[in-house]
Order: structure tokens, then C-alpha cells, then sequence
């Protein structure tokens, strides 16, 4: 990741923490786990928020991308591509409640990784989207 | 302190006998499925399944069926929506307590999408096609497209709202 673009994280994060200083500490403990866990994969170069963005809106194998239900905007409200029913925006700093449930976030990952890659996604690949989603204020 | 310790403790066990009664009461409701008295709830339920759609009466499925589905929870209905065990054995308990007590044939298979019971075909025989085929109902699944207050468990005649 380029120091540039840490610094910019670092900047969203004590921004959230300014308002939600919870939601940021969490944000950022889920965060380290993902890096903490990646950086054993040789190559790894930091998360980023553009590979995090094009994952999110690509398919990969079957009819589903994350922006199926979650849209191509992560600040916009979604909906179940099922059952309709309406799901929250994404994006940390539109919905301060995202991302503040380390427990909330393996759940659904686990489940939507299998719904859209039909496998479980790499540390890589969380750190990535979650980088993405973060950049996104509207 | 006006209240000593032996008192408090007898109010309490007043309070707790009380909320088993009011619970076995809402449970013996199998003459009424759909209607009013759909107020058995419980949090994780309330919480986990209803995330993705309404967290459906556990009353309108019996025992069979509900351990049947928690059993599958990671293929469910064509999405992984399984639980850590903890939870998922609380969710089951409740359902399988409050389910339905309707007679079924033991050797049949137990029947996993409530619109396929009888008493669904039988309560919504009289909804249009057109209606079941409305973007904003798209699925039977989708309870609160005509039950304005199926989120709160009340499924009465008097807030149906059929879309247009």
C-alpha cells in the first residue's frame, strides 16, 4: 500500500473517531486482523480500495456480485436479491453502524463469500473491500 | 431499605411463574395461525432471522420441519445463512417449542417453505396472480408486501394492503 494512501486510511479512521470513537476502534481492530492475517501470504502489499472496489462489483463464477444486493453505490440502501428486504448502506461513514461487531462481520462474510465465490474470501480480499468502503462517503 | 430481601425474591418469582403462563398461553394458538396472537418471540430469533425476510411465526411450521431447516441453514433456500451453534440452537429450541401441533405424517417428508403448507394455500387462495407476480411482492416469502404489520407478528385481515 502506498504511504499515500495509509495516510488517507488513517485520516477516515480518526475522522470516524472523532464522531464514533467505538465504531473507529473496531473498525480498525477488525482491520489490523485482516493485514495481520494476510501479511503471512508472501507478496502482500497493503489493502487496496481500488482492487476492494472492483471485487465488490464483479461477479466471480456465478450470477452474484456483492453490489447484487448491496448496489453499485455502497452509500445507497440495498436490498436482499431474494426476499427484497431492505439492507443498510455499507459504507462506514453514511452508516456509522457498520463494521463496529467483529462477530457480525465474520458472519456475514462467511455467508456471502460462499453465496458469491462459492469459497470462503481471503484476508486479501476482506481488507481490500473493507479499504473500499471506507473511501465511500456518498 | 423498605424492601427486604425475602420479598424482593418472592415479587420475582411472582414476575417469572407469570411469564411462563402468558408464554404456554401464546403458544396454544394452532386454531389461529396467522391471526392475532402470533406474539412468541424471542430475541435471537426476532435478530437473526429476521435479518433477511420476516422472522416467520415459528407456529406456522411444525417441529420437524424447523429442525430440519436449522439443520440446513448453510444451503438455505439457494444462500448460506448459517449461525454459529450457540445461536442456532437457541433459534431451534424456540421454534421447535412454539411450533405447530398440527397431526403430520411422520413418514413424509417435512415441508420447509411455509407457502407450500396447506394452510397458506388455503388463506391465500383468494389472492390474485396478479399479485403474486407484482415487483413489489415478487415473492410469497415476502410477507410485509401485504401484511403491513407482519413485522411485528400481526398477520389480521384489517392491515392487509395488497399493492397496486
Amino acid at each position: 500500500m502506498s504511504r499515500a494512501f495509509s495516510m488517507s486510511v488513517l485520516l477516515v479512521v480518526a475522522a470516524m473517531s472523532a464522531v464514533q470513537p467505538a465504531g473507529a476502534e473496531t473498525f480498525g481492530q477488525i482491520m489490523d486482523e485482516f493485514a495481520e492475517s494476510a501479511r503471512s501470504t508472501p507478496g502482500f502489499q497493503g489493502f487496496s480500495a481500488a482492487n476492494g472496489e472492483q471485487f465488490f462489483k464483479a461477479t466471480h463464477g456465478n450470477d452474484w456480485s456483492c453490489a447484487s444486493c448491496h448496489t453499485e453505490n455502497p452509500a445507497s440502501s440495498g436490498k436482499h436479491a431474494k426476499t427484497s428486504k431492505l439492507i443498510k448502506p455499507m459504507a462506514p461513514l453514511v452508516n456509522p453502524e457498520r463494521f463496529t461487531d467483529p462477530a457480525k462481520v465474520e458472519k456475514w462474510f462467511k455467508r456471502n463469500c460462499n453465496d458469491v465465490l462459492e469459497r470462503a474470501c481471503t484476508a486479501q480480499e476482506k481488507g481490500d473491500v473493507l479499504t473500499y468502503l471506507l473511501t465511500i462517503n456518498k | 431499605m423498605s424492601i427486604d430481601f425475602g420479598s424482593a425474591l418472592r415479587m420475582f418469582a411472582a414476575v417469572v411463574l407469570l411469564g411462563g403462563v402468558m408464554s404456554v398461553a401464546q403458544a396454544d394458538d394452532d386454531e389461529h395461525e396467522g391471526g392475532r396472537r402470533s406474539v412468541a418471540t424471542n430475541a435471537a430469533w426476532q435478530a437473526e432471522c429476521g435479518e433477511c425476510h420476516v422472522a416467520f411465526p415459528p407456529r406456522l411450521l411444525p417441529a420437524a420441519s424447523w429442525r430440519e431447516m436449522m439443520a440446513g441453514l448453510d444451503k438455505h433456500f439457494g444462500t448460506d445463512a448459517s449461525l454459529e451453534a450457540p445461536v442456532a440452537q437457541e433459534i431451534g429450541a424456540f421454534l421447535e417449542q412454539h411450533a405447530s401441533r398440527r397431526k403430520i405424517d411422520p413418514a413424509a417428508k417435512p415441508l420447509l417453505r411455509i407457502s407450500e403448507t396447506r394452510w397458506f394455500v388455503r388463506e391465500h387462495d383468494e389472492v390474485p396472480q396478479r399479485v403474486w407476480k407484482n415487483p413489489l411482492v415478487k415473492s410469497p416469502s415476502n410477507c410485509a408486501a401485504c401484511h403491513t404489520e407482519a413485522e411485528s407478528g400481526d398477520y389480521r385481515e384489517r392491515n392487509i394492503r395488497m399493492p397496486k
